[in-house]
């Protein structure tokens, strides 16, 4: 990696998103930012997508609702069959209350681990953060850095414009 | 009130910017506990150790040490289960349901009643697993696969729903409020000064570092847990409520016990993060951050559930007359009038007389009388338990076998051991982990449209 970055301080939220979006206008490519909360309106700013975590926990949801559904019949007319007090051996709608919570239980932890997998594999090996105060008070933009030196300064420009202060990378 | 100014009072006084926020959230984690803290650590350790006292004792000689007869098969022990369980709903709903109606004043109080939900969840679980008599056994109520045939548990008993329910609202409960705590723990971490607390600190916050594009799949995932929070904890009530319902006991055999006791969850609910929101607030100085709003704001749900819980047991009382059945009727009677009418009596002062007074604003504004109505509140949503419980157990169908119920001291002293175990979790968590949502906070501080000082 001998690619250089341009890192900028900001002081409230308002100044990062117009210099994200000045900086990404001028045609610069924005590598992340830094917030020590999430910042509405960010997103859009940056040109992030949807994403893809609802299909993955709808996936989860199903197999869970499966598997609830499922297992309870195996195992109360398959496996098993006990005949208790004449109820039909697929009692399926005094299946539908553990259905639920299992399809809840697989759908939520199924989310937040695919999460956390996500993050590792992607952003685990990088550079932590530009500074500590990126989770306490103050907000930061990483941009990537031009080719010649003119470009770099035009964006460092915009970047001051919107009080932002360099910080060495 | 219309307001003209078109600028809404701000949801956390005191002008504070993001530093502020951290200062405030963190120093009630760094400096040393107020003699306040040690005293009621004091009193809620002594508690939890007298029930350890009486849950040790009745495990070593079974749950005979209990006042329950053969007429009254379930008492105290279950009363406890859904008192707690029900406490607990309040935290959820906060965290969840007000995050999808995207209600912003929750963000400074959704921490603690999280914090609050789990604990009394895990209170909860104790009583149905003592009750077991054997608790050691308690994981037979897993259906796993085993040696005896691989005999499996029956999936059509409410008593194991209620093994799934409860056990998936703790995890999940338990998994939202961590997973909501992880940028806040990276925020301790990075002020962190002894070398053990910045190690612990980094390990709990997974290496978060603030980075926006995690920050926005965190939202997501953030919203798909509140979006199966929200429908889970009205499943556990229900579920709950079934334990009951769907049991041919006239008093218990009623159609209306789901919507019925989800709505009394969120009342008592409510009542306990009020009772402990203020004392927090007093305690730890938190004025600025839970404000008059928060604690009005939360008078007027305990109005509106109260509301319900009143319907619900004019319902009770229409239908018994109703159905010109003559059990159900007699328990009805025998509620209001029987030898156990002080506890339904003390049940109806406490949840239909308690919440009027929030009608007006003098009374949701003033601390201390808003503080005793939610003890109130509380006192009579354990009676509710007990009255539904006992008053419809004590005279069965065969008056030969009726009888009377008395708590023995186990079964007290296990019941202030719950509250000692709650409490003492509770101060602890106070202690160790921020109880107020730094994130959340400081992006709903520019709510009333003033641009902060930075």
């Amino acid at each position: 990696m001998t690619e250089r970055h341009i890192v900028a301080e900001f002081g409230n939220e308002f100044d990062l998103i117009d210099s994200v979006k000045a900086v990404r206008e001028a045609g610069f490519e924005i590598v992340d930012t830094y917030t020590p909360f999430a910042v509405h309106g960010l997103d859009k700013a940056m040109g992030l997508g949807k994403s893809r975590l609802n299909q993955v926990s709808f996936m989860f949801a199903f197999i869970g609702l499966a598997i609830g559904v499922y297992g309870q019949f195996w195992i109360s007319a398959v496996s098993w069959p006990i005949n208790i007090g004449g109820r039909p051996w697929n009692s399926l709608p005094a299946f539908m209350p553990v259905a639920f919570e299992v399809m809840v239980l697989l759908c939520g932890l199924g989310t937040v681990f695919s999460f956390f997998a996500w993050r590792r594999v992607k952003y685990g090996k990088r550079k932590s953060q530009p500074n500590l105060r990126a989770t306490n008070d103050r907000f930061y933009v990483v941009i990537k850095q031009g080719q010649q030196r003119k470009e770099s300064s035009v964006a460092i420009d915009i970047v001051s414009s919107f009080h932002g202060k360099m910080v060495d990378d | 009130m219309a307001d003209h100014t078109g600028v809404r009072d701000p949801l956390i006084h005191g002008n504070k910017n993001h530093t502020d926020v951290t200062n405030d959230v963190c120093e009630i984690m760094e400096r040393k506990p107020t003699w306040l803290w040690w005293l009621g650590f004091g009193l809620a350790f002594s508690a939890l150790s007298l029930g350890i006292v009486a849950v040790t004792y009745q495990i070593m000689t079974g749950i005979g040490t209990w006042g329950l007869n053969k007429t009254v098969g379930w008492a105290f022990d279950i009363t406890n289960f859904v008192f707690w369980v029900g406490i607990g709903h309040a935290g959820t709903l906060i965290s969840a349901i007000l995050f999808l109606f995207r209600q912003k004043w929750r963000t400074s109080i959704n921490r603690s009643a999280e914090a609050m939900t789990i604990f009394a969840v895990m209170c909860a679980g104790l009583f149905p697993i003592i009750h077991m008599g054997r608790p050691w056994l308690a994981y037979w109520m897993f259906p796993y696969p085993n040696f005896r045939g691989s005999l499996w548990i029956n999936f059509r008993s409410p008593l194991a729903w209620d093994v799934f329910a409860i056990g998936t609202y703790l995890i999940i409960s338990a998994t939202f409020w961590y997973f909501g705590m992880i940028p806040d723990l990276a925020t301790v971490r990075d002020r962190a000064k002894s070398k053990i607390k910045k190690f612990f600190f980094r390990v709990m916050s997974l290496g978060w570092n603030g980075s926006f594009r995690v920050w926005h799949r965190y939202e997501t995932v953030y919203a798909i847990l509140a979006g199966l929070a929200a429908p889970l904890v009205v499943s556990v009530h229900t579920v709950v409520s079934f334990d009951f319902a769907t049991s041919s006991i006239p008093g218990w055999h009623t159609t209306t016990f789901p919507p019925y006791f989800v709505a009394g969850a969120v009342f008592s609910g409510f009542a306990m993060v009020l009772t402990l929101m203020i004392i927090a607030r007093k305690t730890l100085r938190l004025e600025e951050y839970i404000t008059l709003n928060h604690i009005e704001k939360m008078t007027k749900v305990i109005i509106l559930t109260g509301g319900i819980v009143t319907l619900s047991y004019a319902t009770e009382f229409f239908m018994a007359w109703y159905s010109g059945n003559g059990y159900e009727q007699f328990v009805f009677l025998n509620r209001a009038l029987g030898p156990f009418s002080w506890a339904y009596w003390i049940m109806v002062g406490c949840n239909l007389i308690t919440p009027q007074f929030f009608w007006f604003k003098a009374v949701r504004r003033n601390v201390v009388i808003v503080f005793i109505l939610s003890i109130f509140v509380n006192i009579g949503m354990w009676f509710e338990r007990f009255v539904i419980i006992v008053t419809s157990l004590h005279r069965d169908f065969l008056p030969s076998s009726w009888s009377m119920y008395t708590p023995t001291w186990v079964e007290i002293g296990t019941l202030i051991g719950s509250f000692g175990l709650f409490f003492t979790l509770f101060l602890l968590f106070i202690r160790a982990m921020p109880m107020i949502s730094m994130g959340e906070v400081k992006s709903v501080l520019r709510y009333s449209g003033n641009r902060e000082k930075s």
